[in-house]
């Protein structure tokens, strides 16, 4: 079972409190970018076996979006952060090297 | 006018523990800045009630504020009163990027009392820890019961307050009936 907790409003619950919202910190292409651009946009999601970002909603609770770092092998949750910025947090990265050494996942690590 | 009805009329169940209708209540949606000292005095101003603290529940006599989400509040008061309440609120809110909304009659209140057994009831339904230690009276939680959203919150040891939509008050009667069907007791929380 996937227990994530909200750092909108803190509460811990299992998955079925929550809408899991698909992979997370996607780059927006819009008019004027290239076909190649706007097609990667669309389509080309990650799917790790592994550490794993993703967006979730609070769609039981407050309704409120945020961001998990998880692992998709373990359900383990490295932690939950703002749905208020591009790139996850350094304290969210510190603490999967801690528990992932080497890992990557598209442009971080 | 039309006669206002609560989504149930009041029906009731008696099981291991008693569920119930609760009937009409004022309940008025408040979206803004909490941290708003304008917000605050308002709210103080409509309710006699200090800003709770996040996830919490604010009571006192006939009127009670519960806090939602970040950035929502439910004020709850008699029936009668919600213009009354919407008014005030509003009148305190002019100029400040907020919302009032009156959805009394879009909400449905249940209750579940008649001692310990109503943990164990709404554990049955909610992905919510109901242990003494995790939750309690002050407390305010919004969460699923078994397919609908829910709040629920305690106003004493022995009760439980259930807040769903109208449209669902059936369903969420039901489940709660079932739930505190005789012979279902796990004693879990005693």
């Amino acid at each position: 079972m996937l227990i994530l907790t909200c750092p909108c409003c803190g509460v811990t619950a299992e998955e079925t409190e929550f809408h899991g919202g698909g992979e997370a910190h996607i780059k927006r292409y819009g008019p004027g970018s290239s076909d190649d651009e706007f097609h990667g946009y669309l389509f080309e999601k990650v799917n790790p076996k592994g550490v794993h970002f993703e967006r979730w909603r609070h769609a039981n609770g407050c309704g409120k979006w945020f961001h998990a770092a998880r692992c998709t092998v373990t359900l383990e949750v490295f932690g939950t952060y703002s749905a208020q910025t591009t790139e996850p947090p350094q304290d969210i990265k510190d603490k999967i090297s801690a528990k992932r050494p080497g890992w990557s996942w598209r442009e971080f690590a | 006018m039309s006669e206002s009805v609560s989504a149930l009329g009041g029906a009731s169940h008696e099981g291991f523990v008693r569920a119930e209708d609760m009937g009409l209540r004022a309940m008025i949606t408040l979206r803004g800045d909490l941290a708003s000292a304008k917000l605050r005095k308002a709210v103080k101003g409509a309710t006699g009630l200090d800003m709770p603290e996040q996830r919490r529940i604010a009571v006192a006599d006939d009127r009670s504020v519960a806090w939602m989400s970040p950035d929502e509040l439910l004020i709850l008061g008699p029936y009668s009163e919600a213009g009354t309440l919407r008014e005030t609120l509003e009148k305190g809110l002019a100029g400040e990027h907020a919302l009032v909304a009156d959805v009394s009659d879009a909400r449905a209140l249940l209750r579940v009392s008649g001692g310990t057994g109503v943990r164990e009831v709404i554990a049955k339904l909610c992905p919510v820890d109901m242990a003494a230690e995790a939750f309690g009276p002050g407390q305010f939680r919004r969460t699923r019961m078994a397919q609908i959203p829910a709040a629920i919150w305690m106003p004493d040891e022995q009760s439980v307050q259930v807040i769903c939509f109208r449209s669902v008050a059936e369903y969420a009667f039901n489940l709660l009936r079932n739930a505190a069907a005789p012979g279902s007791e796990t004693g879990l929380f005693i």
